[in-house]
């Protein structure tokens, strides 16, 4: 199996969040989501907010992030984000509280509010929401 | 000649102060180690930084970017100064707000206009009282700062740069050494050629990359990036020495401490025993007297 592995790290400015030896790798890129398996040509993709998702031993697992860069090689995949959080890390409370700031700042018609960074702020929660459920309807978080 | 209750209460009050300073010598310490660790922990993110950029850069005109041209007359700089928030660090401060202001009074001379962002209360205090200009201060934060703190000095940094406010960018810290050393830095932070190239441009084998979106788009997302990374390299590394320099200075207080309270019981035991020996003068005296 050794040729048949990426070898998967998720890093931060905080923390290494993930490193895994994994089989798939899907990458929500700026231009549209792309997967990578074992022997992907060398790459380099900027990175939305969105899941990541990889396989490893027929299970699916999940990793919210936000803002990023992802360098993949032949045997190695690797992101740099400034977020990231592992499904089962996700803070389900605070993303929902998120979400309603975001979306009554997004209601108010006045010019103080910035809507470019709630819109943002509010893709980030429901992203985050959605990794929390992909991975518990997979049961991996 | 002071009394010995004076000496007693002194001695007393010497005690309580190194009770203090040795409690403060042990937060720092942990502080310390907790600084450290975040150090450690940005690494690996910041060496995979440097190794994606270096090898983006080879693939790339790098002289397309706005933030990688250097603009041939410099009429203003800005400098960003991060000290702490809390004194009791010994010269810490002080060493690095010299060095901020003599880089000011130099820049000044060749005829720059020199503005200041200021990260910590003690930068902030010391810019007020210059002459020069703050743009900005972020005080209170050297306690608790993250990764977006960086990317908001970052922010300001670059539309600072972008719009003409200033034509480049330094940053003095205190760069983290070891526990006994730390020196204050100066570091170019914009424009980037003069900064980070000669770092990111780092050997490694060739490899042709498929890029996505342009390599141009790319290097617009990443080159922002590689100057919050150096902006929050500067903040971990001051917010280390910080703690170094405060546990050495408590250190040498508690020493100072200890000096005192010795010197202090021996005046104390000095003028018990002289007390002592006037009594007994004047006793030996009333019964010389009675005898005669």
């Amino acid at each position: 199996m050794a040729d048949k592995e990426i070898k998967l790290e998720v890093v931060t400015p905080d923390k290494m969040v993930l490193s895994q030896t994994v089989e798939y790798v899907g990458c929500p890129g700026v231009a549209g989501e792309f997967g990578v398996l074992p022997n992907h040509i060398p790459f380099l993709s900027a990175l939305g907010i969105g899941n990541l998702h990889y396989k490893k031993a027929g299970k699916t697992f999940y990793v919210f992030v936000a803002g990023g860069f992802a360098e993949v090689g032949p045997d190695r995949l690797t992101v740099l984000a400034e977020v990231a959080e592992k499904a089962e890390d996700i803070d389900i409370e605070r993303a929902r509280k998120a979400e309603d700031r975001a979306r009554k700042r997004l209601e108010q018609q006045n010019d103080n509010v910035d809507f470019a960074r709630a819109r943002v702020a509010l893709q980030r929660a429901i992203t985050r929401m959605s990794a929390m459920n992909a991975a518990k309807s997979t049961g991996t978080a | 000649m002071p009394s010995l209750r004076d000496v007693l209460n002194k001695i007393n009050s010497v005690k309580k102060t190194k009770q203090i300073t040795k409690a403060m010598n042990m937060v720092a310490s942990a502080k310390l180690r907790n600084a450290q660790n975040r150090i450690e922990r940005f690494r690996p993110y910041a060496d995979k930084f440097y190794d994606m950029l270096g090898d983006l850069a080879k693939g790339a005109d790098a002289s397309v970017h706005p933030l990688l041209e250097v603009r041939e007359t410099i009429k203003a700089t800005c400098i960003v100064l991060i000290t702490s928030d809390r004194g009791l660090c010994g010269s810490f401060n002080y060493s690095l707000i010299a060095m901020a202001l003599s880089l000011a009074k130099k820049l000044a001379a060749e005829g720059k206009t020199v503005k200041f962002i200021c990260v910590g209360k003690k930068a902030r205090d010391a810019v007020r009282k210059s002459p020069y200009e703050a743009l900005s201060n972020h005080a209170d934060i050297m306690n608790s700062f993250d990764f977006g703190l960086a990317s908001k000095l970052g922010q300001e940094v670059i539309s600072g740069y972008l719009d003409g406010t200033f034509d480049e960018v330094q940053m003095v810290f205190g760069q983290f050494m070891s526990v006994a050393k730390q020196l204050s830095t100066t570091k170019a932070i914009l424009p980037l050629s003069s900064a980070g190239e000669e770092d990111a441009v780092a050997s490694g084998p060739t490899t042709e990359y498929i890029y996505e979106p342009s390599v141009e788009g790319l290097l617009a997302e990443l080159l922002p990036r590689f100057i919050n990374v150096q902006l929050y390299r500067g903040l971990l590394d001051t917010s280390a020495s910080e703690h170094a320099a405060r546990m050495r200075a408590m250190d040498n207080a508690t020493r100072a401490c200890d000096d005192m309270v010795g010197a202090l019981t021996l005046a104390y035991n000095k003028a018990r025993q002289s007390t002592i020996t006037r009594e007994l003068m004047d006793i030996v005296g009333g019964a010389e007297a009675l005898k005669g």
